[in-house]
């Protein structure tokens, strides 16, 4: 389509559009999924030890989890169709083979997290400790199930493999498991449910730091959820540097031209490769300026020898190369967080070693400095790998602007100013609550703020049934 | 000629379960929205807070079948997914951002500190309830009238679903959901507000008869298909029983409403009228998939991709009602007044 809206084309608008909602919706799964299994965790740890500082902090977080995955599943239903209202040449195409993967979502995960949600939240005195504890753990197994499936699909789209394209030009699938487990999926599946874990890890620990700091050291529940953080981040935030070197050597392998523009090596090198760490990339000129690097080691992070041979982007044609300067940046931001990550999983191993991890004031404000660094990470990463395999939409095959529906600019502009607009609205508010949930210390709460946490799913009064504490609950008033 | 013959049943076969998840949305989602849409009906907090406890354990999954749709349409009719939603953008566009408001409703609502800003999520609550019902019931409007197709997109123009008729099924919709919100109400309910629910049950139980007979009466004029299918002799005599079970429950419905003891009975009869509503709109639309031109086997993907969801699909749903039955079954009964919430 040939109008602009406010200059802008209709192509660029739809990926506007895409980027913008995608990325609000994957802030919520990227913390449920960790947070789904530590609450699973507290539970069971709780059910184990009858310890009941691990059934306040449960009820803590799984208020905050309530709010979060609400925002996740409506934020969710918008991308289940956007394809189609955006993209739907693309829908169209790669519909035989995306689309069951999909379906497989839906069937295999939502339906399981949804249909089990109610238990987990409000159904302990209906169902029993074993049954709760059951619904709790499906939860969890259905989010990381759902992170399997569309990670599947994503990894499609970057390395297409499996396939065969039919007379009208859709791809179709020649083999379900070569689709399915294809080339980048297993490390972005990894590299991705690792960041999440440590998203989690680091929101609660943000938390954890926050209450250390306002004096509440000597609360048990602060404590544990504080010590619990700092031991994933200590433990899991080195190895996700080992899974993302991974990720990036096979990213190399299919994709190397999103490695050159993340590396920003716009010149190709005879004798050694230089890492370069900071400078100011230009596309137009193909060069990187005020450039700051170390010689030769670049070479052997990329698997090769210190003196290799390397092409740069200067030998790929210019309508093939992703926008440089995106790349670069978003890249050096989810790296420098994870070794900052991995700093403070270290210098809380330090601290917990001199007996000081809840009085190492330092520590917890660089705690709370780094609470959505997961968030940001996750952001920058993502943009990172979308950004950096255009000009496609499935690599190699399919052109981004050749993926796109019939529609007007002003069509696509209007609805991306309405998603704009309501988003930060009604997601702003819900951040804001969260906040406020975050805020309040993990106590023991007299009975009534134990169900504080939003509306009852009950039905009430169920013969045989076990009723939770009855005083206070029959006489009629609202104990608000 | 054999593989032939898989694909055509598959086809079929998919056809069918994708109309079985639409109808199991219609109903589950369909009592839930109608819970908001009756929500500026009730106005006191007690009303409201008993109203949404009724459907907060269940409205995630109810709206999991919204996203099995979308999901199944592109997986198993591509070209249906690719063609029905940019001819549908603004309503669906609509859909998807009122669906937000409401969903978040659920849970905002109960964080809100001020009266203002728990005003607030109860309008959010009504408004994404009503816009969600509506533009659902114009999609369906736009979709039965027809959608212009040239080569493998969308043919049509920006307005071309706004007409009197899509209007009328919007309409329809939410009358329809408002219905079956009461009949639910009314099951879950008791006491004085109970007794106000079966007035509205009454008036939008009406509004929903005469929205069907309309509907009914202007389908057959849209195309010259759906006419002859349904008045053509001999072939009128497969659907005719439909309109004369519609009449039967409807009279059943009229008398059982304000029966007391068995709750339940009007809210499955309420359900059973929409799955005839249903095989109303099949016999007509049947085999397309877009109206006039566009047919289930036009749209349907490879084989290979059906035969492969169809084999997870066919474990898994009975699956997934079994434990959507349990969920229901575990909140089961009736809320008290001033129980079941804080």
């Amino acid at each position: 389509m040939d109008t602009l809206f406010f200059g802008l084309d209709a192509v660029t608008l739809a990926r506007i559009q895409f980027g913008f909602t995608v990325a609000f919706h994957f802030i919520f799964p990227a913390f449920t999924i960790g947070l789904a299994s530590f609450l699973a965790v507290l539970n069971g740890w709780y059910l184990w030890s009858k310890d009941e500082a691990y059934l306040n902090l449960f009820n803590y977080w799984v208020k905050i989890f309530a709010i979060t995955f609400a925002m996740g599943v409506v934020s969710g239903i918008v991308m289940s169709y956007q394809f189609g209202t955006n993209w739907s040449v693309f829908s169209d195409k790669t519909g035989p083979v995306l689309g069951p993967l999909m379906a497989y979502e839906v069937l295999t995960a939502f339906f399981l997290e949804a249909g089990f949600l109610g238990i987990m939240l409000f159904g302990r005195n209906k169902v029993g400790p074993g049954l709760h504890m059951t619904a709790t753990a499906m939860v969890a197994v259905g989010t990381a199930i759902s992170a399997t499936w569309i990670l599947s699909v994503n990894s499609w789209m970057h390395t297409p493999a499996g396939y065969a394209i039919n007379d009208v030009g859709q791809f179709v699938p020649e083999n379900w498991l070569e689709v399915i487990f294809n080339p980048s999926f297993p490390y972005r599946l990894a590299h991705t449910l690792t960041a999440a874990y440590l998203t989690t890890a680091f929101i609660v620990g943000g938390v954890g730091a926050w209450h250390l700091l306002s004096g509440r050291g000597h609360h048990r529940g602060v404590r544990k959820m504080f010590s619990m953080a700092m031991w994933m981040a200590a433990l899991v935030a080195p190895l996700q540097v080992v899974i993302g070197h991974e990720h990036g050597l096979n990213t190399y392998e299919y994709q190397p031209t999103k490695v050159l523009a993340m590396e920003g090596h716009f010149e190709s090198y005879d004798n050694g490769v230089p890492l370069i760490l900071f400078g100011i990339p230009d596309q137009e000129a193909g060069e990187m300026r005020y450039e700051l690097s170390i010689p030769k080691i670049g070479g052997p992070i990329l698997n090769k020898g210190w003196n290799a041979q390397m092409d740069g982007l200067d030998t790929v044609p210019d309508a093939e190369e992703p926008p440089v300067a995106i790349v670069f940046w978003s890249f050096r931001i989810m790296v420098g967080l994870g070794f900052a990550m991995v700093g403070i999983g270290l210098w809380s191993l330090w601290t917990r070693y001199k007996g000081r991890l809840y009085d190492e004031v330092w520590l917890h404000r660089a705690a709370l400095a780094m609470g959505p660094s997961g968030l940001v990470a996750v952001i920058a990463g993502w943009i990172t790998t979308e950004v950096g395999r255009q000009p496609y939409t499935v690599y190699g095959e399919l052109l981004t602007v050749n993926s796109t529906s019939p529609l007007d600019a002003s069509a696509v502009g209007a609805s991306l100013i309405a998603f704009i607009v309501i988003y930060f609205l009604v997601f702003g508010a819900g951040v804001g609550y969260l906040i406020k949930l975050m805020l309040k210390t993990p106590e023991r709460a007299p009975y009534e703020d134990d169900i504080d946490y939003g509306p009852i799913r009950s039905a009430g009064l169920v013969p045989g049934v076990q009723q939770p504490a009855p005083q206070g609950r029959q006489s009629g008033q609202p104990a608000e | 000629m054999d593989g032939l013959g898989l694909s055509i049943d598959l086809t079929v076969a998919w056809a069918l379960l994708l109309a079985f998840a639409v109808y199991v949305y219609v109903v589950l989602d369909g009592f839930d929205l109608g819970i908001g849409i009756l929500y500026p009906f009730f106005r006191s907090k007690d009303e409201r807070d008993l109203m949404m406890n009724s459907v907060a354990p269940v409205w995630d999954g109810n709206e999991t079948w919204l996203v099995l749709g979308g999901g199944g349409l592109f997986a198993a009719f591509p070209l249906a997914y690719s063609i029905i939603l940019p001819a549908l953008y603004p309503p669906i566009v609509a859909m998807l951002l009122a669906l937000i408001f409401r969903g978040v409703a659920f849970e905002f609502r109960w964080k809100a500190a001020s009266a203002f800003s728990k005003r607030g999520w109860d309008v959010a609550f009504i408004g994404g309830s009503t816009v969600a019902a509506l533009a659902q019931g114009i999609t369906l409007g736009a979709l039965l009238q027809g959608i212009e197709v040239s080569g493998r997109s969308y043919g049509g123009g920006w307005w071309d679903w706004l007409t009197p008729f899509s209007m009328l099924t919007g309409v329809a919709v939410v009358l329809g959901y408002a219905f079956m919100g009461a009949t639910w109400l009314n099951m879950k309910l008791t006491g004085d507000i109970q007794a106000k629910v079966r007035r509205f049950a009454r008036v939008f139980g009406i509004a929903t008869m005469v929205s069907i007979l309309l509907v009914s009466a202007w389908t057959p004029f849209l195309e010259q298909e759906y006419f002859l299918r349904w008045f053509s002799f001999p072939a009128a005599l497969v659907p005719a029983p439909v309109p004369l079970l519609v009449a039967f429950i409807a009279w059943r419905l009229w008398t059982t409403i304000d029966r007391d003891g068995r709750d339940w009975v009007p809210f499955v009869l309420t359900c059973a009228l929409f799955g005839l509503c249903f095989v109303g709109l099949g016999i007509s639309m049947w085999p397309h998939v877009i109206p006039p031109s566009v047919t289930i086997y036009d749209a349907a993907s490879p084989a290979k991709s059906q035969l492969f969801m169809f084999v997870g699909a066919i474990v898994l749903v009975p699956v997934i009602l079994g434990y959507t039955a349990y969920a229901y079954w575990v909140f089961r009964g009736k809320l008290q007044p001033g129980e079941g919430y804080h």
